[in-house]
């Protein structure tokens, strides 16, 4: 269940996204990617779960190479990412945004589908019963019949993460989770990581608040300029002069 | 190879009005990421207003082609005004559904406006063709490629060297900016939309007097200016005006080789080809996934 | 109630023509039953998977050819042609799905329309196949056994039965995984990937199970007008499509069958009063009308009328 990133390198024309990537992300804990803006913290998510096709280097999952592989076929694998940006099935419902990241919880094929087969509906049944525990698990269960778009943010981002959680991840990968979000809502969603990391999930997520990540983080993964600077638990990450550097800027006067 | 020079010049000709569809179209599909099928609407357009022009009123032909061209840029103005601005910032399907509207309203209006026999648009140039050696042309047709030439070339003066064209790169390249840098976006979109379509009405009262006027001649110009900008890059000038003659050589060298038959083909195989094998290649803008 | 009225709705289809005034009623409908079948299956496309595609005329225009021409040339039985003709129309659908990988929004437009121009051309120039711009008459009327579905009743049956296991798969597919892969990739393809759906895979059979109906319905016209031409790959019919589909309510089950009733019914309706060019010319005023007043098309308009039931 570890991801093994060695050389990763990412190139757009001329600009150097990612230099010389490499970490590893242990099974069973909290790990965490911080890094000025501009680092290369996305780009990396992007290359490692199929959206980007790297330059250079490989990227391992549970040992098998994944680099190549669509999307898709790395969810299939369990290793399930969330969006910087709110991602939903906007029009759709919760309940049926939930529904679609059961997909490959389901087996009825196109014939059997066609044929009104009872094990179709019993499967649906099935199906629909899971997603409201799902529902239940993020505290969304009143809301599932409301349209995805319509929702405040804080819970679009919790109704992302339950499409993700859905999908049966063993490595989930959430980037900025916590952005834009209150103060409470962080809490709460510090506790979701918590509970779902304490279910043997693996969890790896790309965070800029400070005292989330050192508050939830088993390992501290630091990222500047394509490359990686530190990496190393909570305490060790938040005295590392070189990570004081990057954030602050050497020599900068603080006014 | 007499043979193949004629068809080349008969190719250059049908190219120069081409490139003046594809240069309009372009500057509305590349700035105003709209898809337009009603392009070949203001073509027909401008063919009617030429017949009439001169078939009806006995102007001159420049007086018609002017006609032309502004009864092209007013409706093409009109038309953005109404119909597109209010639907700015919606999904490229809803302007496209809305063109298509347009189009079959806009044919359809012509079909009961003047009949659906062709018309043949009288011009004052002898039918008696010029020979160059071995090569022959009809004096109409060296007109018309000449004209063309020289509303090309105003149309890459408009956009390189005005202050109006300046804005349009601007906003084509980056909106935002444009648009803080003091750019009236909505006026640039109408101004590009009466422009394209102006093109398209010149490109309409040229062809008119060579070939027939009708009301469904529109659609294959629409699909083949779609094949120029494709072919040339969105949004690019001179990339539609080199795939404008292109495509009108291909066609000729490919009716006159293969069959006269799939003619009108070629635009399409160019599409398809194109867009399959360097969608990214030449364009801007290609959709992708992530 | 809308049992009641489902019911009462059956009823009045199945015995449609013992109660119709004439059998140029029946005539309609048996269009209208056709264009339901064609209206849905371009509604798989453009309403469910959100791909426009402008060429669906061309797998209605394949299978209709596909039809005539194995009846007419090797004698096949009208129950062997359909499928065949159904079978070859996906085959198509799976060439355009292939295409949709690349391409999206208006590229892929663009090259629905081309292949449909490209597959019209053939249609036109391929004397020997298809006899040109002349067409294929007298294709035969399909046989159940000794008898021969020649008449208007007989083909009306043929022809509900046909709609009404159109509607059955739509209906099917919509409310299964499938169909919410579809919605998935309609709504966000990024995000559909996400979680698992191939969206190669989802694309492709969306357009092959729109274009295998759209050929089923190209074979029921051919053996019902029992001649075929160039004229069937006619962008008029494209639109007319489009419009039922979205005039009806794109991405529901009851609206393309409401558009493709209703445009139907009004022009033949309309055909005493006036030209079929004013009814384009209406067509096209209406299309950019519904685009501003009715985008969602008529059925969602009169579900938000109706009150909702919670499920």
């Amino acid at each position: 269940m570890s991801l093994a990133v060695r050389g990763l390198g990412v190139q757009f024309g001329g600009v150097t996204a990612l230099a010389d990537v490499s970490f590893a992300v242990q099974p069973g804990t909290i790990t965490s990617l911080i890094g000025p803006n501009g680092a290369g913290k996305t780009t990396a998510f992007n290359a490692i779960t199929g959206y980007l096709r790297p330059s250079r280097g490989s990227v391992l999952y549970d040992g098998a190479p994944i680099v190549g592989l669509r999307p898709s076929q790395i969810s299939q694998r369990g290793v399930v990412r969330t969006f910087q940006k709110t991602s939903v099935f906007p029009t759709l419902s919760v309940e049926a945004n939930v529904m679609i990241g059961l997909h490959l919880r389901g087996r009825a094929g196109l014939w059997r589908i066609l044929a009104g087969h009872r094990s179709v509906r019993a499967e649906e049944a099935r199906l629909a019963a899971h997603a409201a525990e799902i529902l239940a698990f993020v505290g969304l269960a009143h809301r599932r019949q409301a349209e995805a778009s319509a929702l405040p943010y804080g819970e679009q981002r919790l109704v992302e993460l339950a499409v993700a959680l859905a999908a049966e991840p063993r490595m989930l990968l959430l980037d900025e989770p916590a952005a834009g979000m209150t103060g409470g809502e962080k809490d709460i969603v510090s506790g979701l990581i918590r509970r779902i990391r304490d279910g043997g999930v693996t969890v790896f997520l790309v965070e800029h608040d400070m005292r989330m990540v050192m508050g939830i983080s088993d390992t501290v993964i630091v990222l500047n300029n394509g490359r990686v600077i530190a990496e190393g638990d909570p305490a060790a990450i938040r005295s590392h002069p070189e990570v004081i550097r990057a954030y602050l800027g050497a020599g900068a006067p603080r006014g | 190879m007499d043979v193949l020079l004629q068809h080349l010049i008969n190719g250059l000709v049908l190219g120069g009005t081409y490139a003046l569809l594809g240069i309009g179209l372009t500057l509305i599909f590349g700035l105003m990421n709209v898809v337009n099928f009603a392009h070949g609407e203001f073509y027909t357009l401008g063919a009617y207003t030429a017949f009439a022009a001169l078939a009806l009123a006995g102007v001159g032909f420049f007086t018609a082609l002017g006609t032309a061209i502004v009864v092209g840029a007013a409706l093409g103005g009109l038309c953005e005004r109404v119909l597109l601005r209010p639907l700015r910032g919606e999904s490229i399907d809803t302007t496209m559904l809305v063109m298509i509207g347009v189009w079959i309203a806009m044919q359809n209006a012509e079909l009961l406006g003047w009949g659906g026999v062709a018309k043949t648009i009288p011009h004052p140039f002898p039918t008696a063709p010029l020979t160059l050696g071995p090569l022959s042309v009809a004096p109409l047709r060296v007109f018309v490629f000449v004209t063309a030439l020289a509303l090309i070339a105003a149309a890459h003066l408009l956009i390189q060297r005005t202050r109006l064209g300046r804005a349009m790169r601007a906003t084509f390249q980056d909106r935002d900016t444009a648009a803080l840098m003091g750019v009236r976006i909505g006026r640039i979109h109408t101004a590009t939309f009466a422009f394209g379509s102006a093109l398209a009405a010149a490109a309409g009262a040229l062809l008119g007097p060579v070939f027939l006027v009708y009301p469904s001649m529109g659609d294959l110009a629409s699909l083949k200016a779609f094949s120029v900008v494709i072919l040339g890059g969105l949004g690019n000038l001179a990339g539609a005006t080199l795939g404008g003659l292109v495509l009108g050589v291909a066609e000729e060298l490919g009716a006159g080789y293969v069959s006269s038959g799939y003619r009108d083909a070629v635009g399409f195989v160019i599409i398809i080809l194109v867009l399959l094998f360097r969608p990214s290649g030449l364009f801007a803008r290609a959709e992708r996934i992530g | 109630m809308i049992v009641l009225a489902r019911t009462a709705l059956a009823v009045a289809l199945v015995t449609a023509p013992l109660w119709l005034a004439s059998s140029y009623h029946v005539h309609v409908l048996i269009m209208a039953g056709i264009f339901v079948i064609l209206a849905s299956s371009l509604n798989v496309l453009l309403g469910y998977t959100g791909l426009l595609s402008l060429g669906h005329a061309a797998f209605f225009g394949i299978g209709a050819y596909t039809s005539a021409l194995l009846a007419l040339k090797l004698e096949w039985s009208f129950w062997l042609a359909l499928p065949a003709a159904a079978a070859l129309a996906g085959t198509a659908g799976w060439a355009i799905g292939r295409l949709a990988l690349k391409l999206r929004g208006a590229y892929f437009v663009l090259v629905t329309i081309s292949f449909a121009g490209v597959i019209a051309l053939v249609s036109t120039n391929w004397m020997e196949l298809t006899n040109g711009p002349l067409g294929l008459p007298g294709i035969p009327a399909p046989a159940l056994g000794p008898w021969s579905l020649r008449t208007k009743t007989a083909y009306y049956y043929l022809v509900l039965a046909a709609a009404a296991v159109a509607y059955l798969v739509c209906a099917r597919l919509v409310r299964s995984r499938i169909g919410r892969a579809f919605l998935a990739l309609r709504e966000n393809e990024p995000l559909a990937e996400s979680v698992g759906v191939d969206s190669t895979h989802y694309l492709v059979l969306a357009t092959v199970v729109s274009a295998a109906m759209a050929g089923v319905a190209g074979s029921l016209y051919a053996h019902y007008t029992r001649f075929v031409s160039p004229e069937v790959f006619l962008f008029s019919y494209t639109v007319t499509m489009v419009i039922m589909v979205v005039a009806g309510g794109k991405g529901t089950l009851a609206g393309p069958v409401v558009g493709a009733v209703l445009f139907t019914i009004l022009p033949e309706a309309l055909r005493e009063a006036t030209s079929w060019q004013w009814q384009m010319l209406v067509y096209g005023v209406l299309l950019v009308l519904l685009v501003f007043f009715l985008p969602r098309g008529i059925v969602p308009g009169l579900q938000r009328l109706a009150p909702r039931r919670t499920p």
